[in-house]
């Protein structure tokens, strides 16, 4: 304040209109990219209400029909009057006809691969195995049944549970294969490798990132679906283990990139501390440096997990689409946003078919959302305070 | 087994995990380039498709992806550079609002394209396209569907981050004292970023834009239901109408069009364009970035 007074009239800093509305501007552009998450949340979540009136407003309705599903064995007339029923619980026994219609339904009408996943009755089957028991005790509503079969003619129903299975079964193989591979090599791209081999190896990377992932999608589809099914011999030529290791191509870049960043991060001075102790080279990289970058890799795990888990062109055409809920890697799964991506556009707008699908990109948002904070605030603060310690 | 074996085995683990990333490249490119190359022609590049999409080229997917990716970057690249400036200018690296804006730019990067098409679809579709419709248009189905415009749109937004990050990068190669000598010349803070600072990254802009349009050449989800066409007779008349695309051609002709197996070739050859496409971009990209940096160390 008082140096201030000392400057004369004429040097002191002007209030200029312009510079003040360029900031201004600035600051309100900047801002929108803020104010665009929460717009993406909104709307998605808008679109996606109808859905959940409807879930709290047929709950009651709900557990009445499951009780009485025991006894009633033609699902049709009850089913068609309101969306709320849940047909997947009569569904699922699997005895009557009606229920291994529906069933081929959902593969068939919802099919987009062209190579077919043999037959529908065999998925029947599939679903048939997979009991009611399943079920956790919270579902309350038709959201959380366990089968999708949207465009059912009897009664559609909408349970969740394939899907998220589906996601989570082709996420788990898709990191599978892309956490060893991207780990390593970049430990080898930022240790061992000389500096010719490094100046190489990135480049390719991020070719790899830079391949279109409808590409990889057409390529698990044509060829790796071939080779695995070769090499196997499995009943489904399109499965999650096909389409999770589609899924990898696009993984890895990312755990790669960002492992290489926290291996690189990792402070000089503990890799000369612990040769100069007399470890090896390959001591200090794997017991030294490797673990001090483990919240680094752990972020770019997590980042990589959110994107294997919403990625949509490659699971849409190399899983099969088919909605079953079991563990097994080899059948055909379809995903959350394989869902959204296949079905959409067929949709009526308005239509509960609709506020489902954005129900899933619901989940799918909060999902990586999560993913996104987790990996930003505490992995962030983590590596800090474990650099700063040391 | 002694020290230098297990050292060999661990080196040769992690080189090993390399290699596999290497050859997983090669093979992609190699197959596709193998296949694709064979049934590419002049003619593929510059006929529409005919006889119910099982022969002819792929023009009208050229144009449409060509539409979209410039005008997406009209939209997207403004707000992607003015929020780079904001960010790398205007506040402190610490402060708040910079934090919050730049976790919210990461979340945006994370958030999965196909949620982009959802929001595509319920906010400029619905919202956006519904409300100008019933104000200008008396209800009458205008801009309440599936559009160049709306697609681009989306598009922008999710290609922002992409954008923001090498802006942003450009701008703090800039040396601090051309600001500082700016500044202490007397030229105010948006003269010395519009004069001085914005002349010296002109490059870091072209490459961000430059890897704005290649992620928006190639990503197909956002658009599957905010713009995109199986078939078009004509190409895209102006805003308001749709467009064909490379990416989703592959995807269609790939799975669900009539004749699967008979259409192989065009499919490989749309899949050989539509890289060959977005790798001169990317490799333009890598070289200016180079650039950028030679000069920067200079």
């Amino acid at each position: 304040m008082d140096t201030r007074k000392e400057i004369p009239e004429g040097l002191r800093r002007r209030f200029r209109p312009s510079d003040w509305i360029a900031a201004q501007i600035i600051r309100l552009v900047a801002v929108t990219s803020l104010i665009m998450i929460f717009l993406i949340m909104l709307f998605v979540v808008r679109e996606a209400a109808p859905v959940l009136k409807t879930q709290s407003h047929h709950g009651a309705e709900l557990s009445k029909s499951s009780t009485s599903s025991e006894s009633g064995e033609e699902s049709t007339p009850a089913g068609v009057e309101s969306y709320g029923e849940t047909p997947a619980v009569q569904e699922t026994y699997g005895e009557d006809p009606a229920s291994k219609d529906t069933s081929a339904a959902t593969t068939a009408a919802v099919q987009d691969d062209p190579y077919g996943t043999p037959g529908g009755s065999m998925s029947a089957d599939e679903i048939e195995n997979t009991k009611v028991e399943e079920v956790p005790p919270f579902t309350f509503s038709n959201l959380f049944s366990t089968s999708w079969s949207p465009v059912s003619s009897q009664a559609p129903s909408f349970g969740i549970w394939p899907l998220i299975m589906g996601s989570l079964k082709v996420t788990f193989v898709s990191l599978l294969f892309a956490a060893p591979i991207g780990i390593l090599a970049a430990l080898y791209t930022t240790t061992f490798a000389p500096k010719w081999t490094r100046d190489f190896l990135k480049p390719i990377i991020e070719i790899l990132a830079g391949i279109p992932t409808v590409v990889l999608g057409f390529f698990s589809l044509m060829i790796l679906a071939s080779l695995l099914q070769n090499i196997f011999g499995m009943d489904y030529r399109l499965n999650a283990l096909v389409g999770g290791i589609g899924l990898s191509f696009t993984v890895i870049p990312i755990i790669f990139t960002l492992s290489d960043d926290a291996i690189n991060a990792v402070p000089k001075y503990l890799t000369e501390g612990s040769l100069a102790l007399g470890a090896t080279k390959w001591e200090t990289n794997f017991l030294v440096v490797l673990p001090a970058a483990i919240p680094g890799i752990f972020a770019a795990l997590l980042l990589g997990l959110g994107r294997a888990f919403g990625e949509t062109m490659i699971v849409l055409m190399a899983t099969g689409n088919a909605a079953m809920l079991d563990p097994v890697l080899t059948n055909p799964v379809r995903t959350l946003s394989a869902s959204i991506g296949a079905e959409m556009a067929e949709v009526v707008v308005g239509d509960l078919h609709y506020s489902v699908l954005f129900f899933l990109g619901v989940v799918l948002f909060a999902f990586s959302f999560a993913l996104n904070a987790i990996a930003e605030f505490y992995i962030r603060a983590r590596m800090m305070k474990r650099f700063k310690g040391i | 087994m002694n020290k230098k074996v297990k050292g060999m085995l661990a080196m040769g683990i992690t080189a090993f995990s390399a290699l596999l990333c290497v050859l997983m490249v090669l093979w992609i490119l190699g197959t596709v380039g193998w296949y694709g190359a064979s049934s590419l022609s002049w003619e593929f590049l510059t006929q529409a498709p005919t006889e119910g999409m099982t022969a002819g080229g792929i023009f009208p997917c050229i144009v449409g992806t060509a539409a979209l990716v410039l005008l997406m970057s009209v939209i997207g690249v403004p707000v992607g550079t003015i929020t780079a400036i904001y960010l790398s200018e205007y506040v402190d690296r610490g402060s708040i609002v910079a934090k919050w804006v730049r976790f919210s730019v990461n979340t945006l990067a994370g958030i999965p394209s196909i949620v982009f098409g959802l929001f595509g679809l319920g906010f400029f579709i619905q919202f956006g396209g519904g409300g100008l419709d019933s104000l200008f248009y008396g209800g009458k189905l205008t801009w309440a569907q599936p559009n160049i415009l709306w697609a681009s749109l989306t598009m922008a937004l999710l290609t922002l981050p992409v954008v923001i990050v090498s802006v942003e990068e450009a701008l703090r190669n800039v040396p601090q004292e051309l600001r500082s000598a700016s500044l202490a010349l007397g030229a105010t803070r948006w003269e010395t970023i519009w004069k001085v600072v914005l002349p010296n990254c002109t490059t870091g802009i072209l490459t961000g834009v430059i890897l704005a349009v290649s992620r928006g050449a190639g990503e197909v989800a956002p658009i599957l239901f905010t713009g995109v066409a199986y078939f078009l007779p004509s190409l895209p008349q102006g805003l308001d109408s749709q467009f064909m695309h490379l990416g989703y051609h592959v995807y269609v002709m790939a799975t669900q069009s009539a004749d699967v197996e008979g259409t192989r070739g065009i499919q490989y050859a749309t899949t050989f364009v539509l890289l060959a496409l977005t790798f001169t971009l990317n490799f333009s990209a890598v070289y200016l970035r180079a650039q950028l940096r030679k000069r920067s160390i200079q």
